[in-house]
């Protein structure tokens, strides 16, 4: 099963605890947030990846697995909106 | 079923022009006069409210919607057939929010549809309640337009002292940041929270108001649902394209003679709707979509048609409807950046690199437009703007930065006149009293809460 990362960024303060972990998957912006890769984890990462989600103050990260959708992001003009 | 009479459609500020059968007046039709269309009128003009549920009509509504092609006016674009189903499918009493917040500054058409057809837009919503089931209406309203709301009551008593059957309808005053339109700013001030977005709190049509299945809908795309339960899904699809169906009401301002709201088909060229609404003949670019849309030089998007499939390969959208044409004395550059601080100011300061990324791009594009850039800024812009979308609660930051960037692309030659050499003409001169795009006054919009 492949897991990815997810991050609430309303919920997310910039600690960078992430980051430090998990420099290969999780960079950050110059305002020090994160940005982070959705591609699927490696096997290796996945042990780090789960420490990163324990670790994060906030709780704003999270692992999804692969069946799981993004969670919701309010998409009034997506199209453009 | 038999199609509306509207007679000889005179809406006051569509002007009429370019009427044809393939091109009605439809939600239009009744904007005989100012002020809004009574009971009686509405009733002559496109008949009693038909049933939609009941026995053998299980789904009847949302199948006709989903046939008719109607997709959402409020900007998405989402197809509203699969959102009734998926509220319908939704077990238990559901709630239907009708979206009037009209958070876009440059769109007038939900505040024209109110308060000259409202009774079109309460029988859409009353007919999608009784479509998935909701026992209540909450219709979400600007609590900067004076009287909107009074209005609005004064046609729901209307109904109730002519016994128009529905489920109840309330109607709500909300605050008015760009930002509190979002579906899920509506769902959160209507459980007692802030009018601010909220990301991964579920989906509105699972969990919504009271944490019921909760269908928002757009105003104007409430109204065509009132239509095409009168009059079906082929008759929906009498004008407009095969794969964008319907009539949609389009805002057009800027350098035009006849600004205001338009009722068109959806798919008209944006030539043909700014010939009738008589652009000048300087416009040299176009906004189109609103302050989360795009600009274009008026060559590349003139003959293009006003509908998703069509602008898309220039990488534009419709939106809710908007079209700002530019004059070739204008700065582009200027206005974007006039643009840009007010989106940043709107952030609801929930996410960091909204609120910190917004300001930042903000500044960039003021010292771009008007200052003296340092040899770094477009690459800095170019930078910022990569890492702003897709990570937010909503996508504020995302329609900010594809407004930049789109200004970066359509006004290039002023890109590289303000950055080489100095700002342009328009820019230097402030355009005293010549702005294009309307801000809203700060602070209008009040609290969050």
């Amino acid at each position: 099963m492949t897991s990815r990362l997810h991050i609430d960024m309303a919920a997310c303060s910039g600690h960078g605890l992430c980051a430090d972990l998990l420099p290969e998957l999780v960079a950050t912006d110059e305002w020090g947030f994160p940005i982070v890769s959705g591609d699927a984890i490696a096997p290796s990462l996945l042990p780090l990846a789960r420490r990163a989600v324990r670790t994060c103050p906030t709780l704003a990260l999270r692992l999804l697995t692969a069946e799981e959708p993004e969670p919701y992001r309010a998409h009034r003009k997506a199209g453009h909106r | 079923m038999t199609a509306p009479h509207p007679g000889r459609p005179r809406a006051a500020s569509t002007g009429g022009h370019g009427r044809s059968a393939a091109n009605p007046a439809r939600l239009t039709a009744g904007w005989r006069h100012p002020g809004p269309a009574s009971l009686r009128e509405h009733l002559d003009i496109y008949g009693p409210l038909p049933r939609v549920s009941g026995r053998g009509r299980a789904g009847f509504l949302a199948d006709a919607v989903g046939e008719a092609g109607l997709t959402g006016r409020g900007g998405a674009g989402f197809p509203t057939g699969t959102k009734l189903r998926a509220v319908a499918a939704r077990r238990g009493p559901a709630v239907v929010v009708a979206n009037g917040m009209e958070g876009e500054p440059a769109s007038a058409k939900d505040h024209a549809l109110l308060t000259r057809s409202p009774h079109l837009v309460l029988d859409g919503a009353v007919l999608a309640a009784e479509a998935v089931r909701a026992d209540v209406v909450h219709v979400c309203l600007p609590r900067t337009k004076p009287g909107l709301a009074e209005q609005v009551r004064d046609a729901i008593a209307d109904r109730e002292r002519s016994g128009v059957p529905g489920a109840p309808v309330e109607v709500h005053d909300l605050p008015h940041h760009y930002v509190s339109s979002e579906e899920t700013s509506l769902v959160r001030w209507l459980n007692g929270g802030d009018a601010r977005p909220s990301g991964g709190l579920g989906r509105p049509f699972e969990r919504g108001v009271r944490r019921r299945p909760t269908l928002i809908d757009n105003v104007e795309t409430l109204a065509h649902i009132a239509l095409i339960a009168r009059y079906g899904p082929a008759w929906f699809r009498q004008a407009g394209l095969p794969d964008a169906p319907g009539t949609m009401l389009a805002t057009v301002s800027g350098a035009v003679a006849s600004p205001g709201v338009y009722e068109i088909a959806v798919g008209t060229p944006v030539a043909d709707l700014l010939g009738w609404s008589r652009a000048r003949p300087d416009v040299s670019a176009v906004l189109i979509g609103g302050y989360f849309g795009t600009w274009h030089a008026l060559r590349d998007v003139a003959g293009l048609p006003l509908a998703a499939g069509g602008l898309r390969p220039v990488g534009a959208s419709p939106g809710a409807g908007v079209v700002v044409a530019l004059p070739e004395g204008a700065c582009g550059l200027a206005e974007t950046a006039r643009v840009l601080a007010y989106l940043a100011g709107q952030s609801a300061g929930q996410c960091g690199p909204c609120a910190f990324g917004l300001p930042a791009i903000a500044e960039d594009f003021a010292e771009l437009a008007s200052g003296r850039p340092g040899g770094t800024v477009l690459e800095r812009l170019d930078r910022r703007l990569g890492v702003l979308p897709g990570r937010g609660a909503c996508r504020h930051p995302d329609g900010a930065a594809r407004l930049a960037a789109s200004a970066l692309t359509a006004f290039a030659a002023d890109v590289h006149l303000h950055a080489r050499h100095r700002p342009c003409l328009a820019a230097r001169r402030g355009q005293a009293g010549g702005d294009v795009l309307p801000i809203p006054r700060p602070g209008a919009e009040g609290e969050w809460e």
